[in-house]
């Protein structure tokens, strides 16, 4: 039985070489060598005819046999093969996550742009609108209508950076804006109540600059007018716009303060986020952190342009941005803002 | 206001420590701005009085000083001080007294020393030993009153609120204010001080009569004549005021003037009443060209219509500013003209701004007093006069008055107080709390408080202002927040600032930071970037320094400004832009306010790790910039080249939409760029958000998309150097069938002749309603190639 000896060696000597071929190049080498058309097997079985019946039944189920499980060795070494392969690649692919990426362009929203936005989205989730208006101002809408008539001793609430600009009768009605404030007016003056709006925009007043002062700023105003409109409401919008800006848990206090075109005038602050009331460097050992100026629009404002100060009372509110981003993000320079400083910008990336 | 606690304590006990005291007032009153405290020096800091002066033995420059403290100790010290002396009121520490070391400045312990053999068992202190001032040249030597033994805590120890006195609070501008306002909020009774007086007799010196003669500058004006006054120091105790409140004593008489204004908030003038010669006192606007020597030994020319006080017809005193030296009271004056008036606060304020002096008396004139006020002031002071300087208050008392004012009278509706303030408050409780400020509540109707507003309070005159005294006095706590109700109106449109938030998003996306920088600048720094051509800026009055003198009109010179020292900072990209407005001058109106988004470019690109590659930015970087930030935006955006200020000619360009302008694109010139100190390129892109508004693309319509394949083809076409490629594209895009074509390459050089350059295009034929042959794709090229060398002579390269 030389021939089944054949087929044995064949069939471990295919074996043996199989378990070699770790590519593959190699192993389509050994399908070939072993299992083509012109394989060993193959062979085998073709020089069968030449063989007695006898023995060619038993040699060829023993090629079959053979076959057979050369076919499935060779099904799991190229399984296996293709896995190491898969995995090699991937270990020469493999990257290092912790390099830096290929750098975009990096641009950036400034600081007091993004406060702006917060604070403004707080507002419009209240329904009010944004409004804008022009910085360079009347003496009129910056104090007159706002019942700080010439002489007033309210006027030096509000040093002035005046344009040199001159009347033929010798006044100088031309100003920067020294608050948002004027905007009551002119917003009053194109509509009708109801109104909800807030007025961001650059003020200046004529003052030193140090670490908590800019002749430069960024104020919101807010107004609301309709039947009905309370200090309560004012307190309860604000304490809203609190506790978006600095923390669900805050809790506002009011105060008495003056200011000419509202009555009553209240100063508001809002607890310390940092210390929750004790006391601590960002409040100033207070616990209290003041934030804007408020109160209800006098009604000779109102009657002013026009409205009927009887059925109508309204809220008004002014603050500062910048004071906003300072508490914010705990900038001790107020200066900081307007110097542009490249390693500042960068402090407060993306948009 | 510095308002002494001490002084205060003598109108309304004060039921609270000084801390809560200030937040009381802070919150419901007027801010405390500050809590200063005189004091603290503890129990072995005492007041002591000077025994005995000797010799020290062993040095010349030292004495020995021997004091009382009303006990039996009577401690000997060393003292090097050369104003001590015997009989002195002083203060001393015991060993163990916490003082400041007069020669370092730090907090130290006193303790028992040797000096040059003499042993010193404590310290005759100075002010500075006290902590009170950097004085030290010499001993604090108290007034005579201070009581031997006492604590100097107990003496002297006070505690200061520096008060914040709004413009409509006449009132607490006053010593007697606060303690109202103090005692209202916690409920104590008001001491007001005495005022009686008894005027005896007729004038020994001669009437003095009063005309007022512009009564619309001067309500009231109350004099008083005292006879025979001794002129000297005042007492201690009102020196000790008057220093509190930071004024500085004189003589009994000024001094007198002064406390009172300071108690009461009433400014009063003495005239010497034997410079007075006329006997006649009449107020009246000055005439062209007057003058006087004022107090403070200055001549001053008055603007026409100043109000004066006049002895006949010769100015005397500047009405509510200061008094003439030439009347002023001297030591030996015996009578006293004592005036207490009335002016008109705007009157007051104009003359203190055109004389540039403003003093405490003006100050209070500016708010507007009442003219009560004036007769309280006269009596209080003339009390006084009697009381601490001997005088004899003659008859009459002048008062000119020519416009009596009945109090006024308010009807306050209870339900107009909680419209305003959101919550009711009571009838009875409203009424006690206004009748705790000296409100007169003389009926309280169905939902009506009648009510009579004290004099002192001329801020309250409606409905609201009342509203206001109640929730102070209640407390801003008993407000609920509320949120409001009502239909949410409909908002104005403001498509400008729409367009400017999505220009603003869009540069910072494209990789430029914002920056935001003043709207002023100086002379230099407008015409710096030279992009401004004929305008000339707004100029302020009154600027903050040089450095910010005018409204700008261009964003450039802020950003390049601020591009310089980053530009030193770094070599690789660097984008900066603003949003902010140009401030565009208009005759007679405000200027015009274009909002303007603005950005500045520099740098080489950057490389895989960011570093600056060594390749410099071009113009091609901004235009990036604008196709970035300006695509979906407007339509038919589009650069034509231009010669424009500032921008170097041959890179810069208008950027248009459609037929609009909507802004610029250039670079630097590198002229201006240097006068910025920057020496590489710059580019700068600008928008002015109302143009661009006006070109503003529609939100676009949806075309079908074709079902059928395009077929690519790239060309290369030569045509002259200076063809624009865009004029190519625009002829390209003209052949039927090519939907698109985007310029890959330009080139330049050998082979190709000189004066030309090759543009290659990739381009896209498709037709909508079927799929396009090869050949029919080749038969349009053909003929487009053909019309363009008919139109610019353009041939196919290689071809
Ligand atoms: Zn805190």
């Amino acid at each position: 039985m030389a021939a089944i000896r054949n087929v044995e060696e064949i069939r471990d000597g295919a074996l043996a070489a199989l378990a070699q071929a770790s590519d593959r190049a190699a192993l389509q080498e050994w399908r070939v060598r072993v299992l083509g058309r012109k394989g060993e097997l193959t062979t085998v079985l073709r020089s069968l005819g030449s063989l007695p019946e006898a023995e060619r039944r038993v040699v060829g189920a023993a090629a079959n046999a053979a076959r057979d499980v050369l076919d499935a060795a060779y099904t799991e070494r190229a399984a296996r093969v293709e896995q190491e392969e898969l995995r090699q690649a991937t270990e020469r692919e493999r990257v290092d996550v912790t390099l830096p990426g290929r750098p975009l362009p990096a641009g950036s929203l400034h600081v007091i742009t993004r406060t702006l936005a917060d604070v403004l989205d707080a507002f419009r989730s209240l329904g009010f609108w944004v409004a804008e208006g022009p910085e360079v101002e009347w003496d009129e809408y910056n104090f007159t209508r706002l019942r700080i008539p010439e002489d007033h001793p309210a006027r030096d609430m509000f040093d002035t950076i005046w344009v040199d600009y001159t009347r033929p009768d010798g006044r100088r009605p031309m100003l920067l804006r020294t608050h948002t404030s004027p905007m009551q007016v002119r917003v009053m003056e194109r509509r009708q109540p109801p109104i909800r709006v807030v007025v961001p925009g650059r003020c200046y007043r004529f003052e030193a600059t140090d670490a908590t002062h800019e002749w430069m700023f960024l104020q919101v105003e807010g107004l609301a007018v309709d039947e009905g409109v309370s200090l309560a409401d004012l307190k309860g919008t604000l304490e809203e716009f609190a506790r978006r800006i600095f923390g669900r848990e805050r809790r506002v206090m009011l105060r008495h303060a003056y200011f000419p075109f509202v009555e009553p005038g209240v100063e508001l602050a809002v607890d310390c986020f940092a210390c929750h009331g004790t006391g601590c460097r960002v409040c100033g050992a207070t616990g209290w952190i003041e934030l804007l100026g408020a109160g209800m629009v006098h009604p000779e404002v109102l009657a002013d342009v026009g409205y009927d100060a009887r059925r109508y009372t309204g809220f008004a509110f002014g603050m500062g941005i910048e004071r906003v981003a300072l508490i914010r993000h705990g900038i001790d320079d107020i200066r900081m803002f307007y110097s542009n400083d490249v390693r500042f910008l960068e402090q407060f990336p993306g948009v | 206001m510095r308002v002494s606690l001490r002084w205060l304590e003598e109108y309304a006990r004060l039921v609270l420590p000084p801390e809560a005291l200030a937040q009381r007032l802070t919150v419901s009153s007027a801010e405390v701005e500050s809590v200063e405290r005189l004091g603290g020096w503890g129990p072995e800091v005492q007041v002591a009085r000077v025994l005995r002066v000797e010799p020290h033995p062993n040095a010349d420059r030292l004495r020995l000083v021997t004091v009382d403290l009303g006990g039996e100790d009577r401690p000997r010290v060393v003292c090097g001080a050369p104003n001590v002396a015997e009989g002195q009121k002083v203060v001393f520490g015991r060993v163990g007294a916490r003082i400041v070391d007069g020669h370092t400045g730090k907090p130290a312990v006193l303790k028992s020393t040797s000096i040059r053999g003499v042993v010193s068992a404590g310290m005759v202190l100075s002010e500075r030993e006290l902590g009170i001032s950097d004085e030290h040249e010499g001993i604090v030597v108290l007034p005579q009153d201070a009581p031997v033994g006492a604590p100097l805590d107990e003496y002297a120890g006070d505690v200061i609120f520096e008060v914040y006195v709004a413009p409509n609070r006449p009132d607490m501008a006053s010593v007697l204010g606060v303690a109202r306002e103090l005692a209202a909020l916690t409920g104590q009774p008001l001491r007001e001080p005495p005022s009686a007086i008894v005027p005896s007799g007729a004038a020994r010196t001669g009437r003095v009569t009063v005309r007022i003669a512009d009564a619309d500058l001067c309500f009231r004006y109350v004099g008083v004549l005292v006879e025979g006054v001794r002129v000297g120091p005042s007492p201690d105790w009102m020196q000790r005021r008057l220093q509190s409140a930071g004024m500085r004593p004189i003589n009994n008489v000024v001094d007198i003037t002064n406390y009172v204004m300071l108690e009461l908030g009433q400014p009063l003038h003495a005239f010497d009443r034997r410079q007075l010669r006329s006997g006649s006192v009449v107020i009246r606007r000055s005439r062209a060209g007057e003058a006087i020597r004022t107090l403070d030994g200055t001549d001053r020319v008055l603007a026409n219509g100043t109000l004066l006080i006049c002895d006949g017809d010769r100015p005397v005193a500047v009405a509510g500013v200061m008094g003439g030296e030439d009347t002023e009271v001297s030591p030996d004056t015996t009578d006293v003209f004592l005036e207490s008036a009335t002016f008109a606060p705007s009157s007051v304020r104009r003359t203190g701004a055109a004389l540039r002096l403003r003093t405490e008396a003006s100050r209070r004139f500016e708010r507007g007093l009442p003219p009560e006020l004036a007769m309280a002031g006269a009596r209080r002071a003339a009390h006084l006069l009697v009381e601490l300087a001997g005088g004899v208050v003659r008859e009459p008392v002048e008062d000119a008055c020519p416009q009596p004012r009945a109090p006024v009278r308010l009807g306050v509706s209870l339900a107009r107080v909680e419209r305003v303030l959101g919550i009711p408050v009571g009838r009875d409780e409203s009424a006690e709390v206004l009748e705790r400020l000296g409100f007169t509540v003389e009926a309280a109707d169905e939902g009506v408080l009648r009510l009579t507003v004290p004099y002192w309070r001329p801020d309250v005159r409606i409905e609201d202002d009342v509203a206001e005294e109640i929730v102070r006095m209640v407390g801003y706590d008993r407000l609920p927040s509320q949120t409001l109700a009502g239909r949410v109106p409909a908002p104005d449109e403001d498509p400008v600032r729409d367009l400017r938030e999505r220009l603003r998003l869009r540069f910072a996306a494209a990789g430029l930071r914002e920056v935001m920088t003043y709207s002023l600048q100086s002379t230099d720094g407008w015409t710096a970037a030279g992009d401004t051509g004929d305008l000339t800026p707004l100029r302020v009055a009154n600027p903050v320094s040089s450095e910010h003198e005018y409204l700008r009109l261009s964003l450039a010179p802020g950003l390049l400004r601020t591009l310089a020292p980053v530009l030193r900072l770094r070599r690789a990209r660097v984008g900066l832009f603003e949003c902010g407005r140009r401030y565009l001058p208009r005759r007679d109106e405000l200027p015009d306010e274009r909002e303007t988004v603005c950005g500045v470019l520099a740098g080489e690109r950057p490389d895989r790790w960011g570093s600056p590659s060594g390749e410099s930015l071009d113009f091609s970087d901004a235009r990036g910039v604008v196709e970035q930030v300006l695509s979906g935006l407007v339509d038919g955006l589009d650069l034509e080249a231009a010669e424009l200020p500032g921008l170097l000619p041959g890179q810069a360009a208008r950027i248009r939409a459609g037929a609009d302008v909507i802004g610029r694109i250039g670079r630097v010139d590198p002229r201006v760029a240097g006068k910025f100190d920057i020496a590489v390129p710059v580019y700068l892109v600008e928008v002015d958000v109302a143009d661009a508004l006006a070109a503003r693309a529609g939100p676009g319509a949806y075309r079908p998309l074709s079902r059928f394949p395009a077929v690519r083809q790239d060309v290369a076409l030569v045509v002259a150097r200076d063809l624009a490629a865009g004029e190519l594209r625009r002829a390209i895009l003209e052949t039927p069938l090519v939907v698109s074509a985007r310029v890959f390459d330009v080139y330049e050089g050998a082979p190709l002749p000189h004066g030309k350059k090759s543009v290659a295009f990739a381009l896209e034929l498709q037709a909508p309603d079927r799929t396009l042959s090869e050949d029919e794709a080749q038969r349009a090229l053909r003929r487009m190639i053909e019309r363009l060398r008919r139109q610019f002579g353009a041939e196919l390269r290689g071809g």
